[in-house]
Formats: structure tokens, sequence, C-alpha cells
């Protein structure tokens, strides 16, 4: 078995809140990432789920390097990216791109699409006109663009349009990760349809990883190969797509899936209730299924193991 | 047969251009709905769904202007009302909750005051008393410690328990309409799941009809017993809910549902392909010249 292009291991993020004496000392710290692991390997999609302040944004930025982890380490194709001796950003670049939500923040306004797509290129020192103007040829028409369209600036887009140039920007460098972070929420569902065909047919043409975050159950289940659901800055149960989906065992897991207003589900009010009466339902661990209480954030949580139940497929439990 | 509360008629609206050049948004709207009913109206950006709530709350401005139609509420034509009564109406009788919470709230004024302004503006109440019924309305909406949340201001507040205080508002005066824009976009899923069944039980137990506005076919489908289908400011669909997602019979909302990735089709028939609705339609021009609109069953769609 080859070795996974990303591997995160035992990763943790904890922020300073306020308070604390001079050095820190007493300092309330937030454990926004407690011991987060995994793997991606080439061509996968591996998707990232949970609530808003789960980590799972935190998460991503790590890989991204945009925010240094407090623990734990981040491997691409075996090579450390965080701690000494980690790539520079401009290294990092080529290896790891986002695609971001929001199509009509993430654009500068200012400059032509070209500009943008030919900014990244001369910062790697690729400086020939022939060959930029090339790759932006093929990437736009990679998006379902014309190359034509790229003299123009963002605000001449609908968002459908500007999401493809998003993705254009990020696979201009050629990265193998992208990590994808709720690439479809903010657009219309016609839309939505045309950015998820897309982002497949890219993933099996050149072959690239995704890492997608999403609290969209019904994209994940479309688009992913694994999951990972988060909870609390703790990954409560992962599995391939089928396991996730088929039999979650986790209530968190559970509670997510039945939270999709899916029309089919609503015009038919038992098959809800009925779809995992078979499947044990073990008990989540810091989670209360109503939902009244949250887990105290500001205490490390104490350490436990996620549970395997099948293969490729594992939960966490709550400790006896 | 009951009449309908509301009561669309040839409804058109457009943006006006100088002196009588109107570009047209709404073309002949038209849709009923009944007492207690709500009714769901989806269509993609642009397709004047929102316009259309503008138009029943009279919150249209300028160069927005209705040109055309008429406006029934309860046999009224809101379109011909004189300001100061439909501001009586507004809040009162019809009532709105919109997709930003963050934005529609004052964020100078703490939420219990600006639930009990309600009560006092509307019923007459002295600001005391309308402070322990803001309480209680808080309490309705299952805000958990409802004295001490009704002294914070909405910054203190998360997305969700903004929403919270919006139907609070919205449903203080019992009115007879809630108008719903897209009132769970801006939330998470599970906070969403909450709110949806917040404004579903609260408006069936008070018999409250809603017009609920979204681009999303799975959050109607759990809300409403009727949909209509928006596009391009025509109504090209309309139907029973269970009925249109059987049977879906226009073009458009055809490509919309089949856009849509649903839940455990990919375990049932292995992943497909999303509808693209342009592929499928040809000529989006056309799409406006056929209408599918199935007549009100007279016993049966009665919620």
């Amino acid at each position: 078995m080859t070795a996974p292009l990303l591997q995160v291991d035992d990763l943790h993020v904890r922020f300073p809140i306020s308070g604390g004496g001079l050095l820190g000392a007493g300092r309330r710290m937030l454990h926004a990432v407690n011991g987060v692991s995994f793997s991606l390997a080439k061509g996968e999609c591996l998707s990232i789920v949970g609530e808003s302040g789960c980590g799972k944004s935190t998460t991503a930025l790590s890989i991204l390097g945009l925010q240094e982890p407090t623990a734990g380490t981040i491997r691409y194709r075996g090579q450390p990216l965080t701690g000494p001796g980690a790539p520079s950003r401009m290294q990092r670049a080529k290896a790891v791109q986002m695609v971001f939500q929001d199509p009509y923040a993430s654009l500068n306004p200012r400059q032509s699409v070209r500009t943008s797509l030919a900014a990244p290129l001369r910062l790697h020192g690729i400086t020939a006109a022939s060959e930029i103007e090339g790759r932006i040829e093929a990437i736009m028409k990679n998006v379902g663009l014309t190359p034509e369209q790229a003299r123009r600036y963002p605000h001449e887009f609908s968002g459908g349009q500007r999401q493809r140039i998003g993705i254009a920007r990020a696979l201009i460098l050629e990265p193998e990760i992208v990590v994808l972070d709720e690439p479809v929420s903010a657009l219309d569902v016609s839309i939505r349809a045309q950015i998820i065909n897309l982002l497949l047919d890219l993933q099996e043409k050149l072959g690239l990883s995704y890492l997608m975050i999403s609290h969209d159950l019904s994209v994940v289940e479309h688009m992913s190969d694994r999951v990972l659901v988060m909870y609390f800055g703790e990954v409560v149960e992962e599995g391939g797509w089928r396991a996730i989906f088929e039999t979650p065992a986790h209530p968190y897991t559970r509670r997510l899936i039945a939270a999709i207003p899916d029309p089919d589900a609503a015009l038919s009010p038992h098959a809800r209730e009925d779809r995992f009466a078979d499947i044990p339902l073990l008990a989540g661990r810091r989670f209360v299924a109503d939902g009244s209480t949250a887990p105290d954030v500001f205490t490390a949580p104490a350490p436990s193991e996620l549970v395997e139940v099948a293969g490729d497929h594992r939960v966490r439990l709550a400790s006896v | 047969m009951t009449a309908p509360l509301l009561d669309i008629r040839d409804l058109r609206l457009g943006v006006s251009l100088g002196r009588s050049a109107q570009h047209p948004l709404l073309k002949n709207v038209s849709f009923q709905i009944m007492p207690g009913e709500a009714y769901g109206l989806v269509g993609e950006s642009g397709s004047g769904k929102s316009v259309t709530s503008l138009a029943v709350m009279g919150l249209l401005k300028k160069p927005l202007a209705v040109s055309g139609g008429e406006i029934l509420f309860k046999g009224k034509n809101l379109l011909a009302l004189p300001k100061r009564e439909m501001r009586r109406l507004r809040g009162n009788r019809i009532a709105m909750i919109f997709q930003e919470p963050m934005t529609a709230l004052n964020p100078l004024s703490t939420v219990g005051r600006q639930i009990a302004e309600m009560f006092v503006l509307h019923q007459g109440k002295s600001w005391g008393e309308a402070h322990t019924l803001a309480v209680e309305a808080l309490g309705n909406v299952r805000v958990p410690n409802p004295d001490r949340r009704a002294k914070n201001y909405p910054h203190q507040m998360s997305g969700g328990l903004r929403q919270r205080v919006m139907i609070a508002m919205a449903l203080a005066c019992n009115p007879d309409l809630l108008i719903a824009d897209e009132p769970t976009t801006a939330l998470d899923v599970t906070v969403q799941a909450e709110v949806l069944r917040l404004i579903k039980e609260l408006c069936a137990a008070r018999g409250t009809a809603v017009l609920f506005i979204s681009h999303d076919l799975g959050v109607i489908a759990s809300i409403c017993q009727r949909v209509g289908v928006m596009y391009a400011g025509c109504l090209v669909e309309e139907n029973e809910t269970r009925a249109l997602f059987e049977n879906p019979r226009h073009d458009y909302t055809r490509g919309l549902l089949g856009a849509l990735p649903r839940l455990g089709s990919r375990s049932e028939h292995g992943r497909q392909r999303l509808v693209d609705i342009d592929s499928i339609i040809a000529d989006r021009s056309k799409l406006t010249e056929t209408r599918f609109i199935t007549p009100r069953d007279a016993q049966g769609s009665q919620p």
C-alpha cells in the first residue's frame, strides 16, 4: 500500500481566551480541535461534517497553513507541513489550495479574471507570456468557461460562473489537494448541481484529492468517499460514506442526517424514524440527545479512543 | 368552500424606467392561500418570489411599483388601502420573518423591548404588561431562560436564537398570515431543523397561514401543503406538495427536482450525475409559455 497523500496525526488547536495573569499564567483556553487524526489518499474525497463551531474549518485552515496547530503533525507525502523544516507558503501553495464558500467575497473585484489567475503563476516563476496564456486558456476550458471570458471582471459573472472562477484559481498551480469549504452552499439549487458535477468531473480528470467541509449531508453523501463527523472539536464517527449513511452508530451523526430537509423523507413521514431502527445506536461521548447542553469547550476532553464497529467504521463512545 | 385568506389576482409589478416605461418583474401572478394553510413559493434568485412577498406587505420601494392586479386579504384589496390602515395590518394581521435576523433586529435595543413594542403598538398594552407578554412570547418559541434572554441585545445571541426572537415578534399579535422569506438559509442544518419545526408547530396550533419562500425544495416539502414554482416572474406550476414532487409536469420543475442530491439515492442507485437544468431546457425564453396550475381540490387540500 502506498503512503497517504496527507496524514494528520493527533491535531490540537487551542485559542487563548481573555483572562489570566502576566505571562499568560492561568489563561483560559478554548479547545477548538482535540486530537483529530485522519489520512487522505490520492484521488479521494474526504468530507468533514458538523455544525458551526465544531472545529472543521480550523482543521482545514491548519492544513492550508493559515492556522498554526498547538500540537500534532500534518504530513504531506511523508514530509511534515508544520514545525521546523516545514515548507514555505510558496511550496505549500503547490500542494494544497482552497475553494471558498462565497465566490463574491473571494475574488478581487478590481482585477480581471486573467490578472487573478496569472498572479500565482508569476509568483511561482512562470514568466513566459505564452505559457501563462496557455495555462489560463486550459484552466478556463476545464471549468466550463471560455478563454475570452478571462478578460472580464468578477462583477460581470453570475454566482455560478464566479464559483467556476474560484475553482480555476484554486487549480491554476496544479495542486494535488483541494480544500472545498462549503463549495455550493451559497449557490442556487439549479447552479449547485452544475458545480457538483464539475467538481466530480475535475476530480476524475485531474486525479485531485478533495477535503470537503460541509454541513449539507445530501451533498456530502453524493460526493464523498469517506466521511469524518466532528462534534465540539473531536471526531465522533468516521468511515466510508456507505457506513456513515447506511449504518450511522453515533447519535450525533443520526441527528445530522435527520436534520436534512429531504423531500422524500418529508413526504413519507414514517420512512425517517424506521430507517435506522434495526441498527444499534451507541451512546455517544459528550453528547446529550436533546441538545440542551453543549460540552464545555474550555477544558480539554479526557483522552479516549475511537472504537471500531466494522471494517473502516469507527465511533467514539461515552466513557463508562 | 371557505373564502381564501389571501387572494393574489394577476399581480403585475416592475421596475420603472423613466416616465412610462417599465421593466416587468412579475407577469400576471395569481395564487390563493386558505386560512391556516402553508403555501410555498420556490424559484431561483431573481424569479420574483421575494418581490411578491414585499408587495403583499406593502413594502415595495421606488423604483419598484405594482402596475396591475389585486392583492385581496380577507376580501380587502391591500393595494388600494390607505397607508395608515396598511400600517395597522402590517405586523398585526400580516407578519414577516426575514432571512438575516441580525439585520432585521434593532442592534441598539434589547430583544425583550423589541417584542414588547409589538404589544404596545398593536394591542395598546402598557410597557409593563407588554414586557411580561414578551417574556412569555420568548418562552413560547423555546428560548431557554426567557427572563434573562429578554434583557439581551441581538449581538449577544446566536443566529438560531435571533431567528427565534424574530418568530416571537412576528407571532406576537397572532397574525392571520405569516410571510417567511428564506428564514433558515443563514442557519446550520440542525438549527434549521429546529426552527422549521417551531414555525410549523406554532402556526398549526394558532391556525396561522404561512407564505413560505425558499429555493430549497426539501425545506418547502417539509413545511408546505401546496407549492408554487416561480420562474422569471411567472408562476409556472402549482400543485399540492406531494403531487408536485411525485409528478412534476413543467420542464423547469423537473429540472429543479433532478438537480437536487437526494439522501439515500446513492446507496440505492449508485452515484448518478445531477441534472443540469440548462441541458434539458434548450431555450429558457420559452419556459414561461406553458403553465401547469392544478386547481385546488375542494375538499382534499384543507389541512
